[in-house]
């Protein structure tokens, strides 16, 4: 249980800072992020940059409209964490209205109004990927396919005017470029009475779980490794929730094999190893006791695989992590640790 | 004795011990004059006896404990007494208390009172426990609850702990104090062990003061032919911060925890500093009061770092000329170390019985507080398994109730969660603020409720007296009546109570 030796200031020992937290949540998305470029194209870096640039000018708007020093709030790095996770869960090719939207819900409606950081309650990228996914369901379920299944690959400029125009170069057409996401054909595919074994032959399951996307989940996976590591993220909720959602995989293709798709693809294929290390530990809207992370973590993994199983959307991390949000408060009054010299956990408690 | 036990959280930090420990201790020259405070204890300030205007020699009482939770204060320089007035005290608030001033006259004339005891070993329990008690003798690790109320455990006790962990950075005064007076602090250990009745005594020294260590050792062995040692035994503990508390200290060495709200003799321990174990050899060796202590004073703003023999009531500007003054047109005196201690409002300001460090820095611009992100390093780091996040959440709505059930009260204020919080909020100035205000309303609470039973009591006499009265003059009708026209068995009934 003892911390490892932190840098510290002479006379007042400073451990770190929130900006330098949000700085390295940052640098472990950049090898994730420049994979997702990598294999699904130029779009990618398009939304990035839309996202991010208008998240952090919300962000600088909000702060002056409330009145607060907007100094050590923009150099923080929150709104532009923010962004680049929302941007990181959009499809790869969708008009410039959608990041920017998304950045608005995100940081005006889902962080600011609720008194800016530290005090929203629910996930601020995820809040605003859900609006998204309800509002405007077919930009958000139009997904580029990776680029090696393109007939042609946009190039930075053709991106960056598809994202304004809508307009694709030449005779392209959208169909061309976009495919299903491997979890949305799973989806569709075994609802057609198809087993998973013939599904995932297709081109697009690459490896284990989708072509490309398996690489930038592994990369999001050694990111989140790195966060853990460095003690910036604490090992309870990424652990919990890979391993319920494991388990849960496990226990469903144990009852189907012809039909539930196997833990690699629940692991690898969607979103969970995003959600795991980089969303559902976002700080301020986590449980906070080990116990309320563990609990936290568990239920996310369990609603992921509720949603991608029997709910309406192929993938379910937002959903999760805004519904565990809910609980958090519970967790938080509940889940408490046993305090040094307290009887045995379970008698004493806090409420 | 060879396990050890661990405590959850607290920090590995970067000792700067270096800096101050120069080997030896230097003598501070006789202060001009001294401010000695009538409370340098936990407890009731002590009753001054003497007056303006009179002259006292070193060593003379001054002020007298009146209680048994308090400890008297005597005088450390002799002279005159020039005033006894309130003065600014060495404390967070910069309060002004009642202080006993001393001009000196230089001659350091004892108190030709003061007798040498005879031999400890001799002694009853009660006489040593007496001893100390007179003496002045508090906890010099920086608590200062007087020792002689730590001596007499309700319970029987097998374990006492001596505690020369000295876990704050920067702060070198126990480990100078074990290194050039080990002999003293194994002698006072002695006398401790005998007047608790502990089978065993731990002297408990962190892993990165070896010297000390081999010191304490070396004279545990030659002092193993002249006085009763068996059960003694020098520890050494693992530099973590705070393992210095007395509660995780005890854990460490004993694995056991101290209840929450409790105190270590229920769970079969007393705790004592170093520094107060040889201030126990002083008093029942030399029946020298406690006079003087080891300061150390160091940081990055003061030009010779050193540890200081400082007679008590010594104003903190003498002991940084001593120290060769300061570097820095505003430096920020801090009373204790980096992490438990306070920001002095000025330097003229007197050593107390708690004063084990002046820390001086040359920068005092701390980071602008960021709202909390509820990251839960705090929790991680807090040594009582507390919430800090959760406490400061309460603390700002001033839900007080939720405090308490949060055990704000289990808060030993060691400065961890301030160290780790990456949103730098001076969390342990929140709980020590929420505290006084509980430990206010709770006094409040208790005065409207004397009141009230007093008002209450006070309308029961009333309506008592009342009542008295009324059957008084329905007797006395009755008695009026009867008489009137007695009864016919009055006769028999008279013979019935006679017999």
């Amino acid at each position: 249980m003892i911390r490892r030796s932190q840098s510290m200031d002479p006379a007042r020992p400073v451990g770190n800072s929130v900006s330098r937290v949000m700085r390295t949540v940052i640098y472990a998305l950049l090898p994730g992020s420049l994979l997702f470029i990598h294999f699904f194209g130029w779009g990618v870096a398009v939304n990035i940059a839309l996202v991010m640039a208008s998240a952090w000018l919300f962000e600088a708007v909000m702060l002056r409209i409330r009145g607060v020093a907007s100094g050590p709030f923009l150099g923080d790095g929150s709104a532009l964490l923010t962004g680049l996770l929302l941007a990181l869960s959009l499809p790869p090719l969708v008009p410039w209205w959608i990041p920017v939207l998304g950045a608005f819900v995100a940081i005006v409606v889902a962080k600011q109004l609720y008194g800016g950081l530290g005090h929203n309650p629910f996930n601020p990228a995820m809040a605003a990927f859900a609006v998204l996914l309800i509002a405007f369901p077919r930009e958000l379920s139009l997904w580029a396919a990776p680029q090696v299944l393109q007939s042609h690959a946009l190039s930075l400029w053709e991106a960056v005017q598809f994202s304004l125009s809508g307009r694709l170069p030449g005779e392209l057409v959208f169909d061309a470029i976009s495919a299903a996401t491997p979890l949305d054909k799973l989806r569709t595919d075994t609802g057609l009475g198809r087993s998973v074994a013939d599904i995932t032959q297709a081109a697009v399951f690459g490896h284990w779980a989708g072509r490309g996307s398996e690489w930038v989940s592994l990369a999001y996976l050694a990111g989140g490794l790195a966060l853990v590591g460095l003690r910036i993220v604490s090992w309870h909720i990424p652990v919990s929730l890979l391993v319920t959602l494991v388990v849960a995989a496990g226990i469903g293709q144990w009852l189907d094999p012809q039909h539930a798709p196997g833990v690699l693809v629940h692991l690898l294929g969607g979103a969970s190893m995003l959600g795991a290390f980089f969303i559902a530990t976002d700080p301020v809207t986590a449980a906070t006791t080990t116990r309320g992370k563990l609990i936290y973590g568990a239920g996310i993994g369990l609603l992921i695989y509720a949603i991608r199983t029997w709910g309406g959307y192929p993938d379910g991390v937002a959903f999760a992590v805004l519904l565990m949000g809910l609980a958090v408060p519970l967790l938080d009054r509940h889940a408490l640790p046993r305090v040094f010299g307290a009887r045995p956990a379970g008698d004493e408690r806090a409420g | 004795m060879n396990r050890l036990w661990r405590f959850a959280g607290g920090l590995r930090l970067a000792g700067h011990k270096r800096e101050s420990v120069m080997g030896g201790v230097r003598q501070l020259p006789t202060p001009k004059r001294v401010v000695l405070p009538l409370q340098q204890h936990v407890g009731a300030p002590a009753e001054p006896v003497v007056q303006v205007g009179q002259t006292v020699c070193k060593g003379e009482l001054l002020a007298r404990a009146e209680s048994f939770v308090s400890a008297p204060v005597h005088a450390s320089v002799s002279g005159t007494v020039v005033a006894i007035d309130n003065y600014a005290v060495p404390h967070p608030s910069g309060i002004a208390e009642p202080c006993v001033v001393i001009e000196s006259d230089g001659e350091e004339r004892w108190w030709p009172d003061l007798k040498t005891p005879s031999d400890p070993a001799t002694q009853s329990a009660e006489k040593l426990r007496e001893l100390i008690r007179a003496a002045g003798v508090v906890g010099l690790g920086g608590a200062v609850f007087p020792s002689a109320a730590k001596l007499g455990p309700p319970r029987p006790v097998d374990t006492l702990v001596i505690n020369g962990v000295e876990c704050e950075p920067y702060i070198t005064c126990d480990d100078t104090l074990m290194r050039s007076r080990p002999d003293d602090v194994v002698r006072g250990s002695a006398v401790l062990r005998r007047i608790v009745a502990a089978q065993r005594c731990l002297i408990a020294v962190e892993d990165n003061k070896p010297e000390a260590l081999a010191r304490l050792r070396a004279v545990l062995a030659t002092l193993a032919g002249e006085l009763d040692v068996s059960g003694i035994e020098v520890v050494s503990v693992p530099t973590v911060f705070p393992t210095g508390g007395e509660k995780q200290l005890i854990k460490v060495l004993t694995g056991r925890e101290v209840p929450v709200g409790g105190l270590p003799y229920e769970v079969g321990c007393v705790c004592l500093n170093v520094g107060t174990a040889a201030a126990v050899h002083d008093a029942v060796y030399t029946g020298r009061p406690l006079l003087s202590r080891l300061v150390t004073v160091t940081g990055p703003g003061v030009r010779h770092p050193d540890n200081f023999e400082v007679p008590l009531g010594t104003s903190v500007s003498d002991l940084l000329a001593a120290a060769g003054g300061v570097t820095t047109d505003a430096p920020e005196l801090i009373m204790g170390g980096p992490m438990m201690g306070f920001s002095l409002p000025g330097e003229h300001l007197p050593i107390t019985k708690a004063s084990n460090c002046i820390l001086v820095r040359t920068d005092s611009a701390s980071k602008p507080a960021m709202p909390c992100i509820r990251c839960g390093s705090c929790a991680s780091a807090c040594p009582m398994q507390l919430l800090p996040q959760q406490l400061y959440w309460h603390a700002r709505g001033r839900e007080f109730d939720k405090l308490t059930r949060y055990h704000l009260n289990s808060c030993i204020e060691c400065g961890c969660c301030n160290a780790v919080c990456p949103s730098h909020i001076p969390l342990v100035d929140y709980f020590r603020f929420a505290k006084s205000e509980i430990a206010d309303q709770a006094y409040k609470r208790e005065r409207a409720n004397e009141s009230r039973i007093r008002n209450q009591q006070r309308t029961e006499r009333l309506e008592a007296a009342r009542r008295a009265a009324e059957e008084r003059k329905a007797k006395r009708k009755a008695g009026r009546k009867r008489a009137a026209e007695p009864a016919p068995d009055a006769a028999a009934s008279a013979v019935r109570e006679a017999s």
